[in-house]
């Protein structure tokens, strides 16, 4: 019954963007354009140097390639969770709260970003190039982790952005500090994470497990030992760590839910 | 004159308001910096590329950081909002050149931002990172060129929002600009990192005045005129085509009476 009204509420939002087509058409090209800058940047920095953190040109597209497809689909699900403060100062999140449905998938659903399209489309063509371009260990497991990494990634990223949206439900224009850890975690995921300090590594790869959505998983297709010395399961295992993220991040957003008392006005 | 110049004290104490949204911003400036400074670092770690090495670079990124909100590198759309919902024709109506008045507020709005958004990441990296002043003639110059960039910005913008009046919804060729300047104004890589084949091109777009022209100046990487040369002429094509551009778009304005 609630899944049919899911289904109704983000067909009818597809339907509105798509009403300005040449508008909605740029902004899918845009959002490739964005997903491609990223790559461009990597590939000026090899034309510089051969290695970053330890991993030849190939492998750090790889690794950019998972992350990028992985927050593409995160963004374009949830993404909308940008706008959480704009739905508190002004009231409307307390209509959400009347409604017969679940706050969180209400939020989720309130806007499905279609144009992340271009990005997630980006993202997969680079994909498919980084494992062409790699000596990739194929084998039944390998073919699954293909797959299951970006998804697993876009779950990680998902969690991460309800996680840090909730921070809105205490401070109402903490909308720049979630920005900081959602679009800070796709910027750590797109290279190894060799690269980057003890503390920043410690925050994003393990407090918020961004280590698991591209790196891990890279290691483990690329059948690479881990220059931080971690043991050839952490490459196997990003699904559960998924699975745990979303649990806590539905956990949190419960109990921000529940400390929520309308801003009054 | 005057009535600008009061626009921007209005346009510095609106964005006062905001006190603890640039508080957040401030920390988030200050996070993307460490991202970038780490991975950067990785590659001049090995060796100074194109005259940078880590000082140089740490320098970079901060200053980068610090400019982003100062020379705002994305497309606003106050004003395509109002062509949107049709206010702009209040605008219009008022004894001001529209182009001129949003500038001096952008103007007083860019003078806030170098208080609390420039000054803080900047001091950060120069306290915790190694960092490279320049002389204390450069910092007229280096003034000069934030305010170039600013205008350029500005100008950029302003033609980015005035598309609304033949588009009507113009967050398509905003998400387009946004992508373009990320890439080309020297905010996640140095220009000059780029191949030796590609360097004039990326130098001839005006986002290169946005951001890298300022930080290069700052760094003193050779005389700074051909900088300011560079900016002055993207700020004047850029306001000068928006002048011509708003005359036409006036044309197309229809006032639905009612």
């Amino acid at each position: 019954m609630a899944e049919r009204v899911y289904v109704k509420l983000v067909g009818a939002r597809l339907r509105g963007q798509m009403s300005y087509r040449a508008s909605f058409v740029l902004q899918c090209v845009a959002q490739a354009v964005n997903q491609l800058a990223e790559l461009v940047i990597i590939l000026v920095l090899f034309n510089r140097v051969s290695a970053l953190g330890g991993f030849p040109v190939n492998e750090v597209v790889l690794m950019y390639a998972i992350a990028g497809t992985a927050f593409g689909i995160a963004d374009m699900v949830a993404g909308q969770l940008d706008e959480l403060p704009t739905y508190i100062r002004t009231g409307t999140f307390d209509v959400l709260l009347l409604r017969p449905l679940g706050t969180l998938a209400q939020m989720m659903a309130s806007d499905l970003h279609l144009r992340k399209i271009g990005r997630i489309g980006a993202g997969v063509a680079v994909l498919v190039y980084a494992l062409d371009q790699n000596d990739i260990a194929w084998s039944p497991a390998t073919a699954v982790l293909v797959v299951a990494a970006p998804l697993s990634g876009a779950v990680i990223f998902s969690s991460i952005w309800i996680t840090a949206s909730a921070i809105c439900f205490w401070v109402v224009d903490g909308q720049e500090l979630s920005n900081a850890v959602t679009y800070g975690s796709n910027a750590f995921t797109s290279y190894p994470a060799t690269v980057y300090g003890p503390w920043l590594r410690r925050f994003f790869a393990f407090v918020i497990p961004g280590a698991f959505v591209a790196y891990y998983p890279s290691l483990a297709l690329l059948d690479r030992p881990d220059p931080l010395g971690g043991p050839v399961l952490l490459g196997w295992i990003s699904p559960l760590v998924a699975l745990a993220a979303a649990v806590a991040a539905g956990f949190v957003w419960r109990t921000a839910v529940r400390h929520y008392r309308g801003t009054g006005s | 004159m005057r009535a600008y110049a009061r626009l921007a004290l209005a346009g510095f104490r609106r964005y006062s308001t905001y006190r603890r949204a640039m508080v957040a911003g401030m920390a988030t400036n200050v996070v993307f910096g460490l991202l970038r400074l780490a991975v950067l670092v990785t590659a001049v770690g090995q060796g100074p590329i194109s005259g940078y090495d880590v000082a140089a670079t740490a320098t970079y990124v901060w200053l980068g950081q610090g400019l982003i909100a100062v020379v705002v590198l994305w497309g606003d759309k106050h004003l395509a909002d109002r062509v949107r919902s049709g206010d702009v024709v209040v605008d219009l109506y008022r004894p001001w050149h529209l182009q001129m008045a949003l500038f001096a507020e952008d103007i007083g709005r860019s003078g806030y931002a170098v208080v609390v958004r420039f000054a803080p990441p900047v001091l950060f990296g120069a306290l915790f990172f190694p960092f490279r002043w320049p002389a204390a003639g450069t910092w007229v110059v280096f003034t000069v060129s934030v305010a170039l960039a600013v205008a350029v910005s500005f100008g950029l913008r302003f033609l980015l929002n005035a598309t609304t009046f033949w588009l009507l919804d113009n967050r398509g060729v905003a998400a387009l600009y946004t992508a373009a300047t990320w890439l080309l104004c020297g905010l996640a890589v140095p220009l000059a990192f780029f191949p030796e084949w590609a360097v004039p091109i990326v130098w001839s777009t005006p986002f290169a005045a946005m951001l890298q022209a300022p930080i290069d100046v700052f760094l003193e990487r050779g005389s700074p005129w051909p900088f300011l040369a560079g900016q002055a002429f993207w700020a004047v094509v850029v306001l000068a085509v928006g002048h011509l551009v708003l005359r036409r778009a006036v044309r197309k304005v229809v006032v639905q009476g009612g």
